[in-house]
């Protein structure tokens, strides 16, 4: 089964990022969240709104003028 | 003129006789609490405690006010109620102001005051074999910021807000008439660490902080390792931390506290270690967490070395 989702929070200030990021992570047990964020602080507190929660941050990748993040959580 | 833009102290201070300096001082911001009154009160002592980090009295003070004209007049009234509420407490008179309409509420006042010219305590003055006080526990940007996130915990909420309501005076007051108080600052934006590295290099001296012993809200700790930590945090620290030295074994959520941002933060005093029993002791009525947190040594590469 391919469990994931995308959260474009794109344009939202901190911290809104932060709530649309565990807000997904309620959803899921486990997968793959696609997050994309447009400045550095959304993406240093996205990574760490998932450690805290288990998700580890699988990628960061910097993608114009905003960043796409990957967290996954494997049960 | 005693102290005027060229030292990082927030007032300026003009000597008018030999008895008497006046302080002159303004802040204000947008609201960091949803309760009008309570923005109020944090907003009003904020402005007043740049008057007792120079060690003086507030006597008079104005009102800042932006305010839409969409909203429910009410709303300010609430938060002029907090303001005149607190500079009341600080025993000044507040006798008027000045009112824009503007998108964004903003409030804060314009605060003057008294000092002895001999009694003056600027952020530049610390000396080694101090000892170093903090006067309120850190962590209310972080709350705040779990606060906007809706996910503070009542009893946090209700922490950061007694400290950000708290006046300096109980701080400034603990120091009034002891010698060995060399300097003092009040931790605002730039966070802990940011006002002690100014402190430090003003004087030229090295802090040595020790981690174990700052006092901070419990919860930032857990709001922080979920990523509820402001952008001015994460500027601090891309600015400040080649001037200090953070071990590191101090973990990461800790961190994040040394440079959070603090909305009405209280005083770091640097004082005599003879002395400074004695204001730690003065501070025992103090409603909110203090300790002493470090030590000031001879400068040696690192304004403030963090362990």
């Amino acid at each position: 089964m391919n469990n994931n989702t995308t959260v474009d929070a794109r344009g939202l200030s901190c911290p809104q990022p932060v709530i649309l990021t565990l807000n997904a992570i309620k959803k899921m047990n486990d997968g793959e969240i696609i997050i994309l964020v447009d400045t550095e602080t959304s993406q240093e507190n996205v990574c760490r709104a998932g450690k805290s929660q288990g998700w580890e941050t699988a990628e960061v990748q910097p993608e114009g003028d905003a960043y796409r993040i990957i967290l996954r959580k494997e049960i | 003129m005693l102290v005027g833009i060229e030292s990082s102290d927030d007032a300026a201070v003009y000597k008018i006789n030999e008895d008497v300096a006046l302080i002159q001082t303004l802040d204000f911001f947008t609201p960091v609490v949803d309760d009008p009154y309570t923005f109020g009160q944090i907003a009003a002592a904020n402005a007043l405690s740049d008057v007792y980090a120079m060690g003086g009295e507030p006597f008079l003070a104005l009102n800042i006010v932006c305010f839409p004209d969409c909203l429910d007049p009410l709303i300010l009234s609430e938060i002029l109620r907090g303001g005149q509420d607190k500079v009341t407490e600080a025993g000044a008179v507040l006798a008027g102001g000045h009112s824009v309409s503007d998108d964004e509420p903003k409030y804060g006042l314009s605060v003057s005051g008294f000092v002895n010219p001999l009694r003056i305590m600027t952020n530049n003055r610390a000396k080694p074999g101090d000892v170093l006080i903090l006067t309120k526990p850190l962590g209310v940007g972080i709350i705040n910021t779990a606060i906007k996130a809706g996910i503070a915990s009542e009893t946090a909420s209700r922490e950061a807000i007694l400290s950000m309501t708290s006046l300096n005076r109980i701080g400034k007051e603990a120091t009034q008439d002891i010698n060995g108080v060399h300097s003092i600052t009040d931790i605002t934006g730039f966070g802990l660490l940011g006002h002690a590295i100014e402190m430090a290099e003003g004087s030229n001296v090295t802090f040595r902080i020790k981690s174990n012993d700052i006092p901070y809200i419990a919860s930032a700790e857990e709001y922080a390792n979920m990523g509820l930590i402001p952008a001015g945090a994460y500027k601090n620290r891309d600015f400040f931390i080649g001037r200090a030295f953070i071990s590191d074994q101090i973990p990461v959520f800790l961190r994040d506290i040394l440079f959070d941002p603090q909305t009405s933060g209280g005083l770091l005093i640097s004082v005599a270690k003879e002395d400074s029993q004695q204001v730690l002791d003065n501070l025992i009525n103090s409603p909110v967490a203090y300790a002493c947190i470090g030590e000031v040594e001879v400068f040696s590469e690192k304004y403030v070395i963090v362990e």
